[in-house]
């Protein structure tokens, strides 16, 4: 394993998904903020629900890069296109499993079978996160896979 | 099968904070959608009493017929007697608190019937005729022996269990049976979307959901710190709220049915299953008024997240998650109720322009962050481009309050609500709750709106405020400028306005039609204007004849105080869709300013 260059391109790689899913709440394409969403599970506070998930997004990053670059040092093979797949993968287990079981892991979040007692709570994600706006998936793939991409390029092969 | 079902103020409403049913005082679910409010029906009779589908139980001849909800509660109990016996029927969704679902499962939605006879004896007769997809669907029930009764379409399962046999008639399942004093029997429908789906108990399991149930509404209803007039009624219409939220989200519907008419016979009816932000200031207004902070915190998050991606535009209405409704559709095939067609399912209104829509949401986030807490940044953002869209476009025409379809005007109510925007945002600027606006430039705008109502909506010849700019037309939603702030009540001006609207729109005491269009088209009176008036009079320190407009409204309620869009005013039958949120919400809110304006007039009367 090239700890340097997963270090590097993990880095990078994490702060351009993080940039494209930011981008992609600010032109409307959906409500799901990930740095707010990891950070309500330490805080209720809006604002520091944000710094907290910031942190914690990219610690996330990182980590999950490794697994990337784990494949890439067991195929031997490491390009874009194999990188963007795994990124497609990847986010397609987030969309279809991880969102869908964050309401039983999120203390501040409600899920479908809440209620009617009512406390502040986050809106359950959904489905492939559908209830963020039904372009969440679009987003969330489009991010993942330039990611992969992006570590499957530039990821030097020990 | 009867054609002619029972009128729309015969039915009363039950849920579980997802859902909810229409029960007649038949005993018949006449409506029913899972698993969230705007979901396609289950029951559908209501819309169709031919093929939409219904689960009666009902006494075998005439009888005498009382219901009631259990008190503080939404259980509904409705009694059946004549001389041989008596039965009470217990209709409720079970709910109860989160931290009581984790000692057993609970399906994940749940409707429960119970029959007791307690007097005598009497022969009943069930007819369970579920049709899916509004009316579209003849499912198959399959027997599942001691399991119940299923029905799997894709990946849903209903399953229907009973405390005595039930026989296959027709489509449907049905049961003939006599109850002698003492005896009960209980039933338990449940929909589930993953598998492997609750098959809850039944026998004394049904007594202690039913226990439950209850336990939870009485709590939920003593939260309330209201105490004051019309108590009673302004609990049920808490209740009624309630049942119109959406708890994982903390959207609230303005009804939970579809295509109700707005007139027997005609085509004004449409969807309501949907979150209107029209309704958010009053919503908010009304919740923390009677004290349930959590519920109104809960809908200003929703406010926040629904309003998220189409900044600095509002849309007109949002589903429960905050989405576009789904688009307007005609269901052709339904004849509607009393025969009032088309059937509609989504809602168009989503693609009008309100501009009254910014002074809603501000006027929501201005009660929900008081005098003190400081919005967070994100609300901040929110409330800067709220300022700045106002500030932009107050001068165009809009849908306004009504969602008139014939044209855009130039409506009174979203210039007053463009200036309840600009006013609420500088006055949380001037208290160091929100920077980063544009101070001279709001209060510039702010000025030009007032001076625009004061001048070109008020009309000099009639002597009073118009619908809209230049207009002669009268408009109940004009009785709003005092209630937001903008003029007192007491003011020459308003009570010549509410003069006007009194000899033109009120047909007889107790209701009041929006505008003069909606009464030139032979519509119903609209509830909540009464509401408006009676709060309008208690504003301008005419509390007596507050009560008395409040009260001869009150009498359009039903035997369940539950109250519709519209009425009647020939027959003082409930038209639209039922129960109307907006209409309690009027009620709610009438009340508190009488209970104020009474709690004033003592305090002066001691001094």
């Amino acid at each position: 394993m090239n700890w340097t260059s997963w270090l590097l391109w993990g880095f990078v790689s994490t702060v351009v998904l993080t940039s494209i899913l930011a981008g992609s709440q600010g032109i409307g394409m959906t409500r799901m903020n990930i740095p707010y969403l990891l950070g309500t599970i330490f805080t209720p506070s809006r604002d520091k629900a944000k710094f907290i998930g910031f942190f914690l997004h990219f610690a996330n990053g990182w980590i999950f890069s490794l697994i990337y670059v784990a494949t890439f040092q067991v195929l031997q093979k490491s390009t874009w296109w194999l990188g963007a797949e795994i990124g497609l993968v990847h986010a397609t287990f987030v969309l279809t499993v991880a969102l869908p079981v964050l309401p039983a892991l999120h203390p501040r979040m409600a899920n479908e079978q809440y209620g009617p007692t009512v406390v502040r709570q986050l809106e359950p994600p959904g489905f492939l996160g559908l209830h963020y706006g039904i372009r969440t998936p679009i987003s969330v793939l489009i991010a993942h896979a330039i990611f992969g991409g992006i570590l499957g390029a530039f990821y030097t092969l020990k | 099968m009867t054609t002619k079902g029972p009128k729309i103020q015969e039915y009363a409403l039950i849920g579980n904070g997802r859902s909810a049913a229409l029960i007649s005082n038949r005993g018949s679910i006449d409506w029913l959608c899972w698993p969230r409010f705007d979901s396609a029906s289950i029951f559908g009779a209501i819309i169709d009493q031919k093929t939409g589908g219904r689960w009666s139980i009902c006494p075998l001849g005439d009888t005498q017929l009382s219901r009631r909800y259990l008190d503080n509660t939404n259980v509904l109990e409705t009694t059946f007697s004549k001389e041989s016996g008596k039965i009470a029927l217990t209709d409720f969704m079970p709910v109860t608190s989160e931290e009581k679902k984790q000692s057993f499962l609970w399906p994940e939605h749940e409707l429960v019937r119970q029959i007791k006879c307690t007097q005598g004896e009497m022969e009943l007769i069930v007819d369970f005729s579920p049709r899916l997809d509004y009316g579209r669907v003849c499912p198959k029930i399959k027997n599942a022996g001691k399991l119940g009764w299923r029905i799997d379409i894709g990946t849903d399962v209903f399953t229907l269990r009973s405390e005595i046999e039930l026989v296959r008639h027709g489509d449907g399942l049905a049961a003939n049976v006599t109850l002698k004093a003492g005896e009960k029997v209980g039933f338990s429908f449940s929909h589930s979307e993953e598998g492997p789906a609750v098959i809850p108990p039944l026998g004394e399991s049904v007594t202690d959901k039913l226990n439950l149930t209850a336990d939870w509404w009485r709590h939920w209803a003593s939260q309330s710190d209201y105490r004051g007039p019309y108590e009673r009624q302004v609990t049920r219409s808490a209740l009624v709220l309630k049942l119109l939220s959406y708890a994982p989200s903390g959207a609230i519907v303005a009804a939970p049915t579809t295509s109700l008419p707005e007139r027997i016979g005609g085509d004004l009816n449409w969807d309501y299953r949907f979150a209107w932000l029209r309704d958010a200031s009053f919503t908010v207004h009304a919740l923390f008024g009677l004290g349930y902070k959590d519920d109104a915190e809960a809908f200003v998050d929703w406010l926040l997240h629904a309003t998220r991606l189409n900044r600095p535009q509002l849309r007109v209405v949002y589903d429960v998650f905050g989405e576009r409704p789904s688009s307007e559709r005609e269901l052709l095939y339904l004849h509607g109720y009393a025969g009032s067609r088309p059937v509609r399912i989504g809602n168009a209104a989503s693609e009008q322009v309100q501009l009254d829509l910014y002074g809603e949401v501000v006027d929501a986030v201005w009660h929900f962050i008081g005098e003190t807490e400081t919005p967070d940044r994100d609300v901040q953002k929110m409330l800067r481009q709220c300022a700045e869209y106002v500030c932009e476009h107050w001068q165009e025409p809009d849908n306004g309050i009504w969602e008139e379809r014939d044209q855009r005007r130039h409506y009174t109510h979203s210039r007053l609500m463009c200036w309840v925007a600009l006013d609420r945002i500088l006055k949380m600027q001037a208290r160091g709750q929100l920077h980063g606006i544009s101070v001279g430039k709001c209060e510039s705008e702010r000025k030009r709106i007032r001076e625009e109502i004061e001048t070109r909506c008020w009309n000099p010849e009639l002597e009073a405020y118009m619908q809209a700019c230049g207009s002669n037309v009268s408009d109940a939603s004009a009785l709003l400028l005092a209630y937001h702030g903008f003029e007192e009540a007491s003011s020459q001006r308003m009570q010549k306005t509410r003069q006007r609207i009194r000899d033109r729109l009120v047909p007889r005491p107790g209701l009041v039609h929006r505008n003069e269009q909606s009464k030139d088209r032979h519509e119903g009176a609209f509830a909540v204007c009464s509401f408006w008036e009676a709060d309008f009079l208690a504003l301008s320190g005419n509390l007596s004849e507050a009560a008395e407009v409040f009260e001869a409204a009150l009498a359009y309620a039903n035997d369940v105080d539950l109250l519709a869009e519209e009425i009647d005013p020939e027959s003082g039958d409930a038209l639209g869709n039922f129960p109307q949120g907006f209409t309690h919400l009027g009620l709610i809110n009438a009340a508190l300013s009488l209970r104020d304006c009474e709690k004033r007039a003592h305090e002066l009367e001691r001094k």
